[in-house]
């Protein structure tokens, strides 16, 4: 690896010096570049299509799984398809997430297609990071797919951020929890310039006390376009709660596209959405505390994305 | 340290501040009282550079500051608490602090800030300042992020308005303390008596001018002879 490819994994990952803790493996380009595996967690080629299989043994505690993707060759189309197997009781982070450099005129693009099966009692921490850079005119697209499957008791939180550098992305997270399981997701995205992003969140709500939390928020700057829609299906006892909360400034659009759907008497819904530009209170208030008008925005959207 | 020359404001016809000149002291506790619509809270505004009178000057320590803006004003040493606290996603009442002092604060120091203005610390440091707050909580935060900048002169626009009694009950001991926690010039905009009964200097004003200005001792029983409004909600933009 060189200077640059070090640069990205740290603006994606918490690499500390030029290595992970735990069980990891790097993709550069299209290609596994290193792997390193543990007792308990074991990463394998998958055969048939591009991508890894990743095997966490039940009771496994506190471990870390990073698996980051890089991509440095502007025209590449890396298409990627990562599934993970978590055992019984296991609690694991997995870091995940894709940085691309491009200083040139053709496209990079990433699809990172991600599926989680998690077994009863398992929990997982999953951080996400997406980033973009390079002075080139060729546009740097991510297109991460999430699907997760949690058994009885399972718990998965999700921490997606996209704050930099990316033009175009569809991110699409789907979820079908069964009894007595938590599938939390914190959104994070900031636009500039005529970047889109999309973001498509569906999640079944199948097993009696099963509970899902979204919290998107998101600033759209410039020209740029973001659009937000959820589905939280209810079919059971069960609690959902989406809340989507944009900043708009400038020429930028935000669409938010609320859909709750309860299948039971029983099941309780909520989705709140909120759009608007930065409180005109707010910047007073950080003024009064000696802030000029562009450092109290900054601490409000570095607050609000937080 | 401040004075106000001739200060006009007018909005829709109506005349909020006719032609108030005022000069204040350093190291007073000083209370602007009067009816709601006299002008109290543009007044305080004006002074802060919220709002912008139409004619006359604000010198603060002999500098005419009329054309400065609000934070340029801040960092002259002006501080202002809010009437209505204003609320943020994701900013914590740690950031708010740290913002607030314009220098590095470690945790202890705002704990101790915190527990000043009546709040358990470890329970709020790292809560965000939202809606999660109740209108007490809110105000004694308010209270702590203008005490922490120890500024020359700390406005409190009308500190009792929006919370309920109960809440006010036990905020009225940290008035009571403010000269402990708040140094320099504060000017505070209240209905209270117990508030009125700690000022240095009380100014009374009716109808968008000054119409009494003096000790306490010279004003206070004919403040408290008027029939002041009371309540506990207070007056905004024409307060």
């Amino acid at each position: 690896m060189d200077k640059l490819d070090i640069n990205l994994l740290h603006e994606i990952t918490d690499m500390q010096g030029e290595t992970f803790e735990g069980a990891y493996n790097i993709r550069k380009n299209g290609q596994g570049i290193e792997r390193k595996v543990t007792d308990n967690i074991r990463i394998v080629t998958k055969k048939d299509v591009s991508g890894i299989d990743i095997y966490v043994k039940e009771n496994t505690k506190f471990e870390f799984v990073h698996i980051p993707v890089i991509i440095t060759e502007s025209g590449l189309n890396d298409l990627v398809y990562n599934d993970f197997y978590i055992g019984k009781n296991a609690n694991v982070i997995i870091v995940a997430g894709c940085g691309i450099h491009n200083d040139h005129h053709k496209d990079s693009q990433h699809d990172g297609i991600h599926r989680f099966f998690l077994e009863e009692g398992a929990k997982v921490k999953y951080i996400e990071k997406h980033y973009g850079e390079g002075k080139g005119t060729g546009k740097r697209i991510l297109n991460p797919v999430t699907e997760v499957h949690l058994k009885k008791g399972a718990t998965l939180e999700m921490e997606s951020t996209q704050i930099k550098g990316v033009d175009s992305t569809i991110r699409t997270t789907k979820g079908i929890l069964e009894e007595n399981t938590n599938f939390v997701v914190t959104e994070k995205i900031m636009t500039h310039g005529l970047q889109k992003a999309k973001t498509v969140f569906e999640v079944e709500l199948n097993g009696k006390n099963a509970s899902t939390k979204v919290t998107s928020r998101s600033v759209a700057t410039q020209n740029s376009m973001q659009q937000f829609a959820s589905k939280v299906t209810g079919n059971t006892e069960c609690f959902g709660h989406v809340e989507c909360d944009a900043i708009i400034k400038d020429k930028a659009k935000v669409i938010a596209i609320p859909e709750i759907i309860a299948n039971n008497v029983e099941a309780n819904l909520i989705h709140e959405a909120a759009i608007g530009k930065i409180a005109g209170d707010q910047l007073r208030k950080l003024m009064t505390l000696g802030l000029n008008e562009k450092e109290a925005e900054e601490a409000i959207i570095n607050g609000f994305l937080r | 340290m401040l004075e106000l020359k001739e200060i006009c404001f007018t909005r829709d016809n109506k005349k909020i501040l006719d032609h108030v000149s005022l000069s204040m002291d350093t190291d007073k506790f000083v209370v602007i009282t009067g009816p709601n619509g006299s002008g109290k809270s543009t007044l305080v505004k004006i002074i802060m550079g919220l709002e912008k009178q139409d004619t006359g000057k604000v010198l603060f320590e002999g500098k005419d500051i009329t054309n400065l803006s609000i934070d340029e004003r801040a960092k002259l040493g002006i501080g202002f608490a809010f009437q209505q606290p204003v609320k943020f996603k994701g900013i914590t009442v740690y950031d708010l602090l740290k913002m607030s002092s314009g220098k590095e604060m470690n945790k202890k120091e705002a704990c101790d800030i915190l527990s000043k203005v009546g709040l358990c610390a470890k329970e709020y440091v790292d809560r965000e300042v939202n809606g999660s707050l109740s209108g007490g909580e809110l105000k004694r935060i308010e209270i702590a992020s203008v005490a922490v900048r120890n500024s020359k002169l700390t406005i409190f626009d009308e500190p009792e308005a929006g919370i309920d009694l109960w809440s006010f009950q036990s905020l009225i001991k940290i008035f009571e303390d403010m000269r402990k926690i708040v140094k320099g010039t504060t000017l505070i905009i209240s209905h209270q008596e117990r508030i009125l009964d700690i000022a240095d200097e009380i100014i009374l004003m009716k109808e968008g001018k000054i119409q009494a200005k003096g000790s306490k001792e010279e004003l206070l029983g004919q403040v408290l002879e008027k029939p002041l409004c009371c309540k506990l909600g207070g007056d905004t933009h024409n307060g």
